[in-house]
């Protein structure tokens, strides 16, 4: 198994007919991802790739049978993407568009909340099960079918983690980029969850950033609820003081969210963090060997 | 985007929120005819930077009569303030705010602002308004008054009712104070604010509830969607650097180091500047040349990179991923040759198509120094920006 997508996931593109998703329906159908159609409004009708194109998501699901959507839909209306994919009830809705007004995200999270589908983004690269789909933009090359679980923020970083396993020989189960964007949908808390009860999940790697308070929460459910090895890279040691908002922002933040402060509360959690971003395949050999697992197990091809 | 506070005050009179009011001036002899205007014997002179702190430092005054608003003005305009929030080379004063000055009864504090890790957007209020709101937070979290307000349910009266009895305002009080907050809900979402915080709200010697200073920031996600907000914008209170940068769609922040950083992804370019310094190096900056990196593209961040006198080497950490290395090495051998690079370059290639951008590095001729191992080719821009031997 893996977690959220495999090589069933029915997937429409909205905004297929742009030249970005375009572009990446033709490197997603090229990684055999199963894309079974496309939506832009006022296209329907057309053809694209040898793909039905549709003109909302709800005809596009009564003609294919869907589950997954994928989002390269400008700003301006990416929002309303979402909700439309939303309340058309697919299962899975990966927006990779960067720039959503952060109040109509406000909005979207609500509407999603209670619901069936799971966000994953905006403002990410997307997901991947190796071998089986990707759903976004990851590059399928530089990935392995395996046993690591990969979460990210960041869209490179989520590269440079996947290459660095696939290099030491390691490879993924499912790869999630959650995006960059405060306002999301899928956080950590809710991937390392899916990844705990995923049997073909058997350790995790977890790559943060400064901001927010998402990291040190999945590191305390890490450390009450895993049985699951993991270890983790916060990116920002040296950033410069983030650009002030106000009296307000101090307030809130309390003076958390810096690299330190990050990085303190998830080693307090007894989780390994890499120093430099080159040691994080070793900081997850390090989890595996502490937590007292034969790492040649993550090696394995048969899975 | 921040504004300054004259605008941000003549939103609010838009937004029907009552406020201390005044007019903008450039010059002292528009600042005197402006207090001439306003009418009164009391004013205040106060400096327009995007920045806080400001009395401190000398950019707030108070004039008694239209010569004191002209030595006052005289005194502020074309002075460089430094003050916590500008950082240490500070801001010049282009534009300052004539007010008249007010008889004070108590400074409170409110705001309203969208709450990450809730996901709400949150009121917060105090009695204890003025510049050591901060102080407060830390040492008497209690006297900070918050609501969370539900994006889809929208502010309700129970909210405001909550915060007027905790800041103790009754009466006509509380009418005036319910007035202000639905008029500050109503503008935060009609102009996509990111913050609108009154510090202080005031009360007056005569009983009128007015802010006297107010900080709006905005989404810039959502200013395409806000012609009037957009030009509002002072390129004067922009790092010129970055005004540049972002006409390239590079996303730049000067820092004070000597290793010139060019990467691709925010997440990278934080981990790049990183291992910089765990190596006992100092990155002269952040920079991030998004996705897709054309050649042009590339000058544009050298060209960047080079304007800071401070930088003695180039280091270049790009992750390929829809970006194709080979297609990125091209650009970078271009871009070499045409801004002719007097420092030393090294560049990390890894993923998509590395192996040819590699090649096509070793066959420029150029002095490029190519490594694709993240850790050796940041320990090389390291000692080459001490003056180390090219490798």
């Amino acid at each position: 198994m893996s977690i959220f997508v495999n090589r069933d996931t029915r997937v429409l593109v909205q905004g297929i007919t742009g030249s970005q998703g375009l572009f990446h329906t033709e490197k997603m159908l090229e990684y055999g991802t199963r894309v079974v159609g496309g939506v832009t409004p006022g296209k329907g009708g057309q053809a694209v790739l040898g793909l039905p194109v549709f003109d909302t998501v709800e005809q596009a699901v009564r003609a294919t049978g869907a589950n997954a959507s994928v989002i390269y839909v400008p700003p301006a209306h990416a929002a309303d993407s979402i909700l439309e994919a939303a309340q058309a009830g697919l299962d899975t809705v990966v927006c990779i568009t960067e720039g959503i007004p952060i109040l109509e995200m406000l909005r979207v999270r609500r509407f999603l909340q209670g619901g069936k589908t799971r966000l994953i983004g905006p403002n990410c690269p997307g997901i991947i099960t190796p071998g089986e789909t990707k759903l976004g933009i990851l590059p399928g090359d530089i990935c392995k079918p395996g046993r690591v679980g990969v979460v990210s923020r960041s869209g490179t970083l989520t590269y440079e983690a996947v290459d660095q396993l696939t290099a030491l020989g390691i490879g993924q189960s499912t790869a999630v980029g959650i995006g960059g964007d405060p306002i999301r949908g899928t956080g950590f808390l809710e991937v390392l969850e899916a990844f705990e009860k995923d049997e073909q999940t058997l350790a995790v790697l977890l790559i943060g950033e400064i901001g927010g308070q998402g990291e040190e929460q999945a590191a305390r459910y890490a450390r009450d609820c895993m049985t699951k090895p993991l270890a983790a890279f916060i990116a920002g040691r040296c950033a410069p003081p983030g650009r002030r908002m106000g009296h307000a922002g101090a307030i809130i933040s309390g003076g958390q969210g810096d690299a330190k402060s990050k990085i303190e509360a998830i080693r307090s959690c007894g989780i390994p963090v890499a120093d430099t971003l080159d040691l994080v395949g070793e900081a997850l050999l390090q989890a595996v060997r502490a937590a007292g697992m034969d790492e040649a197990l993550l090696r394995r091809q048969d899975c | 985007m921040k504004i300054h506070e004259h605008q941000a005050l003549a939103l609010l009179q838009e937004a029907g929120v009552p406020n201390a009011g005044g007019q903008v001036a450039f010059t002292v002899e528009q600042a005197v005819q402006a207090a001439r205007e306003l009418g009164g014997e009391r004013f205040v002179v106060k400096a327009q930077i995007h920045a806080g702190g400001r009395g401190k430092a000398g950019g707030v005054k108070l004039a008694e009569g239209l010569s004191g608003v002209e030595q006052a003005a005289g005194e502020i305009l074309g002075k460089t303030l430094v003050t916590p929030q500008t950082g240490p080379s500070g801001k010049v004063v282009h534009r300052v705010l004539v007010a008249p000055a007010l008889s004070i009864a108590h400074e409170y504090y409110l705001s309203i602002l969208t709450d990450n890790e809730t996901g709400c957007t949150l009121l917060m209020a105090s009695t204890q308004g003025g510049t050591e709101i901060e102080e407060v937070a830390k040492n008497n979290p209690d006297k900070i008054l918050r609501q969370q307000v539900d994006a889809v349910a929208g502010l309700r009266g129970y909210h405001i009712t909550n915060l007027a009895a905790g800041l103790g305002l009754e009466g006509e009080a509380a009418r005036d104070f319910a007035a202000v907050v639905r008029g500050l809900y109503r503008l935060f979402w009609d102009k996509d604010c990111s913050l609108i915080e009154l510090n202080p709200l005031v009360r007056t010697q005569e009983g009128r509830l007015l802010a006297l200073d107010v900080k709006m920031n905005f989404d810039d996600n959502a200013l395409f969607r806000h012609k009037d907000i957009a030009a509002l914008r002072d390129p004067q209170e922009e790092d010129a650097r970055e005004v540049e940068a972002a006409q390239h769609k590079l996303s730049y922040i000067p820092l004070e180091g000597s290793i010139g950083c060019m990467v691709n992804g925010a997440g990278l370019a934080m981990a790049t500047m990183d291992i910089i310094e765990a190596f006992g190096g100092q990155p002269a900056n952040f920079l991030d040349v998004g996705g897709g990196a054309s050649a042009e593209k590339v000058a544009a961040a050298f060209r960047l990179l080079l304007a800071d006198k401070n930088v003695r080497c180039i280091f270049v950490n790009i992750f390929g991923g829809i970006m194709r290395c080979d297609v990125l090495a091209e650009g970078i051998v271009q871009a070499a040759k045409e801004v002719s690079l007097p420092v030393p370059l090294v560049v990390r290639l890894r993923g998509t198509n590395w192996e040819r951008g590699a090649e096509i590095l070793a066959q420029s001729g150029l002095a490029i120094t190519y490594e694709p191992d993240l850790a050796k080719s940041a320990h090389l821009a390291v000692s080459l920006a001490k003056g180390g031997v090219q490798a």
